[in-house]
């Protein structure tokens, strides 16, 4: 009987997710679809003039979708030889007692609420890039992108360090006893072993990047130019959601058009979520 | 079987949840204030003070935004709509279709401070040129007799009642430039500038402080009393909108806003009092 119980308990658990995803998926594509309507596929998603509240408004959403764009593909390339080496590093060269001390502060970084990122960006690194590249305004593309690129090191680093601690140990062995130093068993053997968790931290990361909203709302400056360059402000669709949505009138165009950057959003980091699904079953089938 | 049961269960227990909530608006002697952040802290701590002498009536104060609290009030959720912008055209008519009429209660002023870096010479602007700086048509301060550097031009998001009220008071319908930094708040506005030399903004008076420099508009200084006069540009009524005009225990609560305690904490949060 209790056992029972306990499962059905757990089941309710379960099947309340299950409702809620799909609670959500279908409130923001009731609220975006009429914006597809009304402004027309295309002129929405690749229109280059964002100006909700201007007479006549204007819902060209492609310098946001840019700018998420720019903001995460900078933070990768931060992010991904820091995660990947520092995975390298604590599972292949470090000293066990190294090893200790360095895994829990990477992963105390993840741990880091977002918010405190954001200020660090807004009062430390902000002024500090304006000084250092001569530039009018801190608040730009570039310190996003070094902010999301620190907070997804934790989640490459962790991912990667598992999957590169799965290769089994044959293969090292059998790499030294050929003759290769660590550098090329590293290079030739473990990375190309552990190459689809490697991956797949990559693309979580890619996610956990594009969807961050606190950070570049508060570092990215906000300006809805096309990004022409990573030294100048820009908008990244979570927080001209974030920010816009507080004070729109319920049930205007600009809201529905707000829905309507939210299913682009879902859409992408959904598609990235299903990679990383396929590339960890790929992993599955090979066999290491 | 037994998991049908369970799951009925389930979702009874939800619906009693939902329900309940619902009938907190529906007890009598409650108001329920939702709306624009920038009236938030007069609707807050005077509901606190209503509460001190009324003590039988309970109000609950929520932000949201402006365009939040009038969708509550055109949908029944909320007694008193806080607006830091008179109702849109599309709101009235929204709210007729529903047999709501909204009424404005303008409770107290706003004025809008243009704010530089301390550091800025520039002491005053006119309307026009600050219409020119934010069109993109003036893109450095020597042109307004400071040094040689570009502006960088900070305004508040598309939404925010603030910039609702710059746009008319001071944009025309001209818009934005693009490469203008949209920021979610006054602090955030006031911060970045702090840190920013060479920058301009607007911020509401009463979030003016030392971090910030307020300029001269048409020669006139930003403070309560050119506000109150009317001699100053840039101001704006704050609202609070009801159904209809106020009756009952929504009456006794705008009044003690109109008070004399209620106008003296609505100058205490940083606004011009009315009466």
């Amino acid at each position: 009987m209790k056992d029972k119980l306990f499962k059905y308990l757990t089941e309710a658990a379960a099947l309340c997710s299950v409702v809620f995803l799909f609670g959500i998926i279908f409130s923001i594509f009731k609220e975006g679809y009429p914006v597809f309507a009304e402004v027309g596929f295309f002129k929405f998603l690749f229109g280059k003039s964002w100006h909700p509240t201007h007479y006549p408004p204007e819902f060209g959403i492609l310098p946001l979708v840019l700018s998420s764009i720019l903001v995460t593909g900078g933070a990768l390339v931060i992010s991904v030889p820091l995660g990947v080496g520092s995975a390298i590093y604590i599972s292949e060269l470090a000293h066990p007692k190294g090893k200790e001390i360095l895994k829990p502060i990477v992963e105390l970084l993840a741990g880091v609420p977002s918010v405190i990122y954001g200020l660090f960006g807004m009062a430390f690194l902000g002024p500090f890039l304006s000084r250092v590249f001569g530039l009018p305004v801190g608040l730009n593309a570039l310190n996003a992108s070094i902010i999301l690129g620190l907070m997804v090191v934790p989640i490459i680093s962790s991912i990667s360090e598992d999957a590169i601690n799965s290769v089994p140990n044959h293969l090292r062995e059998a790499s030294y006893a050929l003759g290769a130093n660590k550098w090329e068993t590293i290079i030739r053997v473990i990375l190309p072993a552990a190459k689809s968790g490697v991956i797949s931290s990559i693309v979580l990361g890619f996610g956990r990047a594009i969807g961050e909203t606190m950070v570049v709302l508060m570092v990215a400056g906000g300006a809805t130019a096309m990004p022409r360059s990573i030294f100048k402000p820009v908008r990244p669709m979570t927080s001209a959601i974030a920010a816009e949505m507080g004070e729109t009138v319920m049930g205007s165009s600009h809201y529905h058009a707000l829905f309507g950057i939210a299913i682009v959003l879902f859409v992408i980091t959904f598609i990235s979520n299903l990679l990383t699904e396929w590339v960890m079953r790929k992993k599955g089938k090979n066999g290491c | 079987m037994k998991k049908f049961k369970i799951f009925s269960v389930f979702c009874v227990f939800m619906l009693v949840m939902f329900t309940g909530g619902n009938s907190l608006y529906a007890a009598s002697n409650s108001i329920t204030i939702t709306g624009s952040t920038t009236v938030l802290p007069i609707a807050q701590r005077a509901a606190e003070a209503f509460m001190d002498i009324n003590e039988e009536i309970s109000v609950s104060v929520r932000g949201g935004g402006s365009g939040v609290g009038i969708a509550a009030l055109i949908d029944g959720r909320a007694d008193i709509a806080d607006a830091s912008r008179p109702i849109k055209t599309k709101e009235i008519k929204l709210a007729r279709e529903k047999g709501i009429d909204p009424y404005a209660n303008v409770v107290a002023r706003d004025g809008i401070a243009v704010v530089v870096h301390p550091d800025n010479p520039v002491d005053s602007i006119g309307i026009e040129d600050l219409k020119k700086i934010y069109t993109g048509e003036i893109e450095n301060w020597k042109d307004l007799g400071g040094p040689n550097k570009a502006i960088v031009v900070i305004s508040r998001d598309y939404s925010s009642g603030t910039f609702e009220v710059f746009k008319e008071l001071v944009l025309e319908g001209a818009k934005v430039i693009d490469g203008a930094l949209m920021l979610a708040s006054n602090k955030a506005v006031s911060t970045t500038i702090s840190i920013t030399p060479n920058s301009i903004g607007y911020i509401g008076l009463g979030y003016l402080s030392k971090e910030v420099k307020a300029l001269k508009v048409d020669g006139v200084e930003a403070t309560e009393e050119t506000v109150k006069e009317g001699k100053y540009k840039l101001a704006r009524p704050l609202f609070m909108y009801t159904n209809g005009e106020p009756t009952g225990i929504i009456k006794t609560f705008i009044d003690f806003v109109f008070s004399p305690q209620g106008q003296l904490i609505a100058r205490e949060v940083g606004y011009v009092p009315v009466k």
